[in-house]
């Protein structure tokens, strides 16, 4: 038996409400398929599922707002030695247990119809009297009510007028993004290249391809990143309980700005075993799937550096903020034509900015710079991509 | 030995009033004044007037609910108990104890008991207080028949037996636990047998002869005054009216209330023993029992025009006031 | 101050008792000659006399009656019985004379009754000598419950008892009895209808009573651990109740978890939870949470009786999900 759990979707969230399942008790899943859909401080993201069996039971009905790490269902593996009851049979009894068996859960929400929403009565006052429209609040009380520290926090953090998802969405990042300049000790290199290379290549390639098909140069960069990352893996790690920790696949992290303001930063999984194509692929599959709102749970948990490229923008580099608990931050400013030194004679040539934000726990400058000296190279033989 | 013809007609008035007051009862009952469970005691009258008639002011009593006629034949004012009954402020027990639970502290009167058998271990610790406290006094408890049934009498009487506590144990026994017949509670139906297993000295007397439970009593209580020990007395009586006010009496026969009423009635009985004596001339009773009715009429219009408690007050007497 | 048990506590202040009003005396089951089934009396007998430390037969209704007797009759009778459970037998006195003698005579009598008790499981005893029912006792109008949990208050409380006008029924936790702590014995009598901090907290409040403050204490240090900052409030009397204490508890931590060795339903543990719905509802940041008895006659195996009494770790978890920590 597996209990499929409200996932952490970001290292800031601690709550979210279930708010569809895509399957029924009694329903074969297997790994990777998505299950259930999870409305989050960054909106609704599908939810997939890690192991392959039968759904045996629904815990949480839609609409309930639970915190992370709660049972949302149980599923039945593949292999299990007992043999499958019908969906809908009464579970067998429990073994009689002769140690004290700890208090089962009092507040767990009981599966079935969704719920009103958990406040508790000290919170509901409060929120009266502080103006807190406590409707969308995530709640970090037992069964996921809203509590008083939540509606402090709210009070605190925004305005008293409506909390709508694009302002939790705000607090979200405001929260990451506090955490990280509050805990990590940030450095930045920069570096500028030319990218005459990588825009001919561009070109070359794009010419004979459908508008659908063809490359962008994010691709490069993420491509690029991803290889350049093989040889330097502190900054693609965690820095856990002070201590570094390698990640162990190189998952990378692209920001992605909504049109509404938000931010989201699904990851591309594996990213150094893709091809230039592949990576093509993820990145708009990533793009558009962000806009709709479709994301996944590990594509938003999982990231294990992040990209983010404010091309588009027409600035010359960007130094950001690295997204706790990773330890490095790629930045790639706009290319733009700059007079560029050749052989001695100034010419006009495509300029890229690159700059790493990283974590001095993690990694120190010289490191940081030889890795943009590395990925200069690789950008600068695009073919090799 | 009732010894003087005053006293001898002291307690023929009050056999009298507890009829009288009984009856008038058992009237505004139906009228609605007197509320709850109403217990008569008419035909018993002789128990309590011989008894009470035997002790001392310093003595204490203990009854049951159908204690009327020892709160009267205690000193009780009928008043006091009328006021009780409906409810009044002026109640002997401020109408927090209505019919079943007369008490009176001046009166050494410690009510009043309606759990059968309830009473039997207070009386104890009373006689244990007087014992231990070096006071003379004598504590007479009364029940009825039912009690003996009770697991609390036989603690009740081991524990007085053992301790040699000064307790007159009256038994008064009017055949009939509320509705089943002694023969059908007790499997030995001669009670003084119970306590002589206790090593209680026990006697019985015919419980509708005034002079007789007097006599009896007197003596009783001598002997627990001299022995300092329980002495138990089984009164043999008649209750002539139901259970408690109404009741369908499928558990007796008319006839053989009847009986009882005509050939036994302890007022009868203690008028023509009083006749015979010469204590008494035959305008007397009729004179008595028109002064009784006054009393009661008096009794009645008093409780009537008595306050009732404020419901203020109702958590009063929970527990004792807050000292300072 | 010097360091006592619990049972020589009691004893202590059953001698000065005895000692200072020639009105008290001792009467229960084998509280003479054996010294107590508990041992309290233990040495009594030999200083005030069988008069005073009185033998009882297997009576409980006769003599728990005797001693309210006794009481109006102006002794000062301290009854022990020897387990709650035997006071099933004397309940009627209790429910129907001592606690109704006052009201029902209009304010005329007074019951100036102390009655001891041992309550409480935990020493393998089964179903018939190891049931908390002081719940039940607190739920009658016109007697006092007070359940001491420490040394100190096992003194104290017997004193105060005795200067009360009122029935007073003092439960004493069995595992108690050997317990070890500072006494003061000149502190003077405990405050009766006074609850208080054990330990002081901000997010959750532990209240109890009697054998589980130990426990709710212990819970607490285990909660600390885990950064959780727990207040425990020992309620010392269950009637009359400290409200206000409960009510000011609730209202700094916002969270409530109750610890009582009864069984959960109709229990004291209700009381106080409906009482807090009732008067600080909207203090309240979550559920309020009990930890009680489990509803069986509790078991005599050693693990059985484990698991049906309160333990830390289960107050441990209820404090800890109404964090939403579970």
């Amino acid at each position: 038996m597996a209990e499929f759990v409200m996932p952490s979707l970001g290292s800031d969230m601690t709550a979210g409400t279930l708010v569809l399942w895509r399957v029924a008790p009694g329903q074969v899943v297997k790994r990777g398929d998505i299950i259930a859909e999870v409305d989050t401080d960054k909106g609704v993201i599908e939810v997939e599922v890690f192991v392959s069996g039968r759904i045996e039971k629904l815990l949480v009905g839609e609409g309930t707002h639970v915190p992370v790490g709660t049972a949302l269902a149980v599923i039945a593996e593949e292999g299990d030695p007992r043999p499958q009851p019908p969906p809908a049979a009464p579970r067998a009894a429990a073994p009689p247990e002769a140690e004290p068996a700890p208090a089962r859960s009092l507040h767990s929400p009981t599966a079935g119809a969704p719920m009103r929403q958990r406040i508790s009565p000290s919170a509901r006052r409060m929120a009266r009297e502080l103006g807190v429209d406590f409707s969308h609040l995530a709640g970090t009380g037992p069964g996921g009510a809203i509590t008083r520290d939540d509606v402090k926090r709210a009070a605190a953090v925004e305005p008293p007028a409506e909390a709508d998802a694009r302002t939790r969405m705000r607090q979200a990042i405001a929260r990451a993004m506090t955490r990280s300049n509050r805990e990590i000790p940030h450095y930045y290199v920069a570096h500028r290249m030319s990218f005459s290379a990588a825009l001919e290549f561009l070109e070359r390639t794009n010419a004979d391809r459908i508008p659908a098909e063809r490359l962008v140069y994010g691709a490069l960069l993420i491509r690029a990143v991803a290889l350049a990352l093989c040889d330097f893996p502190e900054l693609n790690a965690r820095w856990e309980n002070d201590a570094l920790v390698m990640s162990p696949g190189i998952h990378v992290g692209m920001a992605i700005s909504l049109r509404d303001g938000g931010l989201v930063v699904p990851a591309i999984l594996d990213a150094d075993r893709l091809s230039l194509d592949q990576t093509m692929g993820a990145l708009r599959d990533r793009v558009e799937r962000a806009r709709r709102g479709q994301l996944r749970a590990s594509e938003l948990s999982q990231g294990t550096v992040t990209v983010t490229s404010l091309g588009e923008r027409g600035v010359e580099s960007v130094a950001g903020v690295i997204y706790p608990p990773q330890t490095a931050l790629v930045g790639f400013g706009t290319p733009a034509l700059r007079p560029w030194v050749v052989d001695g004679q100034v010419v006009a040539k495509p300029v890229l900015g690159m700059t790493l934000a990283g974590d001095h726990r993690a990694s120190n400058g010289h490191r940081g710079a030889a890795f943009l000296n590395a990925l200069e190279k690789l950008l600068s033989q695009p073919r090799e991509l | 030995m009732i010894a003087t013809r005053a006293r001898a007609l002291a307690l023929l008035e009050q056999m009298f009033l507890i009829r009288r007051l009984e009856e008038k009862c058992a009237e505004v009952y139906s009228a609605g004044k007197i509320r709850g469970f109403l217990h008569l005691y008419i035909g018993e009258e002789a128990v309590a007037v011989g008894a009470m008639a035997a002790l001392d002011a310093a003595d204490n009593v203990v009854a049951t609910y159908r204690e009327h006629g020892h709160a009267l034949a205690r000193g009780l004012t009928p008043t006091a108990v009328m006021a009780e009954m409906y409810g009044k402020a002026t109640g002997c027990s401020r109408g927090r104890g209505g019919s079943m639970h007369l008490f009176s502290t001046p009166h050494r009167f410690f009510g009043g008991h309606a759990i059968v058998g309830g009473g039997l271990p207070v009386a104890v610790g009373l006689a244990l207080a007087d014992s231990m406290l070096g006071r003379e006094g004598v504590t007479a408890c009364f029940f009825g028949d039912g009690a003996v049934d009770e697991g609390e009498f036989h603690e009740s009487l081991n524990l007085a037996a053992l301790w040699r506590l000064p307790v007159l144990f009256v038994c008064e026994n009017n055949l009939y636990a509320m509705g089943t017949a002694l023969e059908r509670h007790e499997s030995v139906t001669d009670l003084c047998v119970k306590p002589r297993a206790y090593g209680i000295p026990a006697e019985n007397v015919d419980g509708m002869d005034l002079f007789a439970v007097e006599a009896a009593t007197a003596h009783a209580v001598s002997e627990v005054r001299r022995h300092r020990s329980p002495f138990f007395l089984e009164a043999k009586t008649y209750r002539f009216r139901a259970h408690s006010m109404y009741d369908a009496e499928a558990y007796r026969s008319r006839e053989e209330v009847a009986e009882w009423a005509q050939k036994h009635d302890p007022i009868d009985l203690a008028v023509a023993e009083l006749t015979r004596r010469g204590l008494i001339d035959g305008a007397e009773p009729a004179a008595i029992d028109l002064r009784v009715r006054a009393a009661v009429e008096r009794a009645c219009e008093e409780a009537d025009a008595a306050p009732l408690e404020p419901v203020g007050d109702l958590l009063r007497d929970v527990l004792a006031p807050e000292v300072g | 101050m010097t360091r006592s048990t619990y049972r020589e506590a009691i004893r202590l202040a059953l001698a000065t008792a005895l000692e200072a009003d020639s009105r008290v005396l001792l009467m229960g089951e084998d509280v003479g000659r054996y010294g107590g089934a508990y041992a309290v009396s233990k040495g009594l007998l030999e200083r005030f006399g069988p008069e005073r430390i009185r033998d009882t037969p297997l009576s409980e209704s006769g003599f728990l009656g005797a001693g309210i007797g006794a009481a109006l009759g102006g002794l000062r009778p301290i009854v022990e019985i020897m387990t709650v459970n035997f006071s099933l037998l004397a309940l009627d006195q209790v429910v129907n004379n001592a606690a109704t003698l006052r009201h029902m005579s209009g304010g005329q009598l007074g019951v100036p009754l102390v009655v001891r008790m041992a309550t409480g499981g935990g020493r393998q005893l089964a179903a018939q000598h190891s049931h908390s029912l002081e719940g039940w006792y607190a739920h009658v109008p016109g007697i006092k419950v007070l359940a001491p949990a420490t040394v100190q208050d096992a003194h104290d409380m017997l004193l105060a008892a005795l200067a009360d006008a009122d029935p007073v029924f003092i439960f004493e936790h069995q595992l108690l009895y050997p317990t070890e702590g500072d006494l003061d014995p000149a502190r003077g009598p405990a405050t009766i209808g006074q609850a208080l901090v054990r330990r002081e907290g901000s997010d959750v409040s532990l209240v109890t009573y009697g054998g589980s403050l130990g426990k709710a204490l212990a819970a607490s240090d285990e909660l600390a651990q885990a950064g959780i900052s727990a207040e425990v409030l020992e309620l010392r009397t269950l009637r009359p109740l400290d409200v206000e204490a409960i009510e000011a508890t609730v209202t700094k931590t916002h969270r409530l978890v109750i610890i009582d060795e009864g069984w959960k339903t109709g229990s004291f543990s209700a009381e106080i939870a409906a009482l807090v719905a009732e008067r600080v509802f909207y203090e309240l940041d979550a559920p309020i949470a009990r930890v009680c008895s489990a509803e069986v006659p509790i078991p005599y195996a050693k693990h059985l009786e484990d698991a049906a009494l309160p333990q830390v770790p289960a107050i441990v978890v209820a404090a800890k999900e109404l964090l939403g920590r579970g």
